[in-house]
């Protein structure tokens, strides 16, 4: 028997994929999210309300992934902004050669801000880098304030929490004290933002957050605009 | 589910490499995988036994390693095994610590053995 030591990152050809869209994006200022969570955590509307704060001059765009439909892609579209449907035909994330491919038409001189919706998905996607600056996890109050627990790796991974639906509190037996603490309790540092896409509650905190995270992401070649 | 993908990545792996072995076939392949990787080893197995089965790769087995969640002191620099996502250093207290291992995918070594002489005479064929 013979023992041949390999070395070798199993998802080495993704995370290559990835390092150069990171690559792309620095050197073009291009701040890319990647949005994870549950199916039916309110993502899509989450990014729908966010689209709805933009004006014409802010230069967005957004990825959606589904296993099957461009349901998601019809409802974004309507706010005016570049956005693209990645049908995954059964797979269950997304993985870089997905976003690079979706990408190959869109110049990236163009924008300043990539937004993707993963798969509706807890585990999957936390194994497949995009090439993004930071992974946003979603959870909705009607889910359990023990999913931190349970999932740690994606709320581990993630640079911001955002809690949806939080109008729905007083119906529900949320513990968000409790959410908040089970969440720091595996990320100490994760940012946490608690907004309701229906009521309004809170979004002024996610765009806050936006707004510092796209201010520390500059363009290595600054390019004029006219 | 995206086990069975990683099976494939491993076991395209395994065949890229076995290629570089004339007269031998793959025996064992060896792969780690971190405590946050997100990868479910049983599901893995599964996923491995489902792609190997009745193929020319039937008698390869899988040893999986788990790696633990590891971060190093910024103070100290020792590395420790975090556990319950306790992120203090358990030797010198201080709070600045960062990840340094735990999340492996990693193929970390191939085994290969000789080829019995029936099964290189008829691949010979």
């Amino acid at each position: 028997m013979n023992r041949v030591p390999l070395e070798r990152k199993v998802l080495s050809e993704n995370d290559r994929i990835a390092g150069e869209l990171r690559d792309r994006f620095r050197v073009h200022g291009v701040l890319c999210l990647n949005l994870i969570s549950s199916p039916g955590s309110g993502k899509t509307t989450l990014l729908e309300r966010t689209l709805e704060g933009f004006d014409q001059n802010d230069r967005v765009a957004v990825l959606t992934g589904d296993i099957q439909t461009d349901n998601d892609a019809a409802r974004l579209q309507r706010y005016g902004f570049p956005v693209k449907q990645i049908t995954t035909g059964g797979t269950c994330h997304l993985d870089a050669r997905m976003i690079e491919r979706a990408l190959a038409d869109w110049p990236l001189e163009n924008l300043d801000l990539l937004l993707i919706e993963n798969v509706g998905n807890l585990v999957c996607p936390a194994s497949y880098d995009l090439g993004e600056a930071a992974k946003i996890v979603l959870l909705s109050v009607t889910e359990g304030e023990d999913k931190p627990l349970k999932y740690p790796s994606i709320f581990f991974k993630s640079a911001l929490l955002v809690v949806t639906k939080i109008d729905l509190l007083p119906y529900v037996p949320f513990d968000l004290a409790a959410a908040e603490a089970n969440a720091r309790h595996v990320h100490p540092k994760i940012d946490i933002v608690k907004v309701s896409c229906t009521a309004g509650a809170g979004m002024p905190d996610w765009r806050d957050w936006l707004d510092k995270r796209r201010a520390q992401t500059p363009a290595e070649h600054v390019t004029p605009r006219g | 589910m995206h086990e069975l993908g990683i099976a494939t990545s491993i076991l395209e792996t395994v065949r890229t490499e076995a290629e570089k072995h004339a007269g031998t076939r793959p025996a064992r392949v060896g792969v780690r995988i971190g405590e946050i990787a997100a990868v479910n080893p049983e599901a893995l197995r599964f996923a491995f036994e489902a792609l190997t089965r009745e193929t020319d790769l039937e008698r390869l087995a899988l040893e999986i390693e788990i790696c633990p969640l590891r971060f190093q002191c910024k103070a100290c620099q020792g590395v420790f095994e975090v556990k319950d996502f306790a992120p203090a250093c358990p030797r010198c207290g201080a709070e600045q610590t960062e990840c340094v291992g735990g999340d492996e995918l990693e193929i970390a070594y191939l085994e290969v053995e000789d080829e019995p002489r029936s099964a290189r005479t008829q691949s010979a064929e």
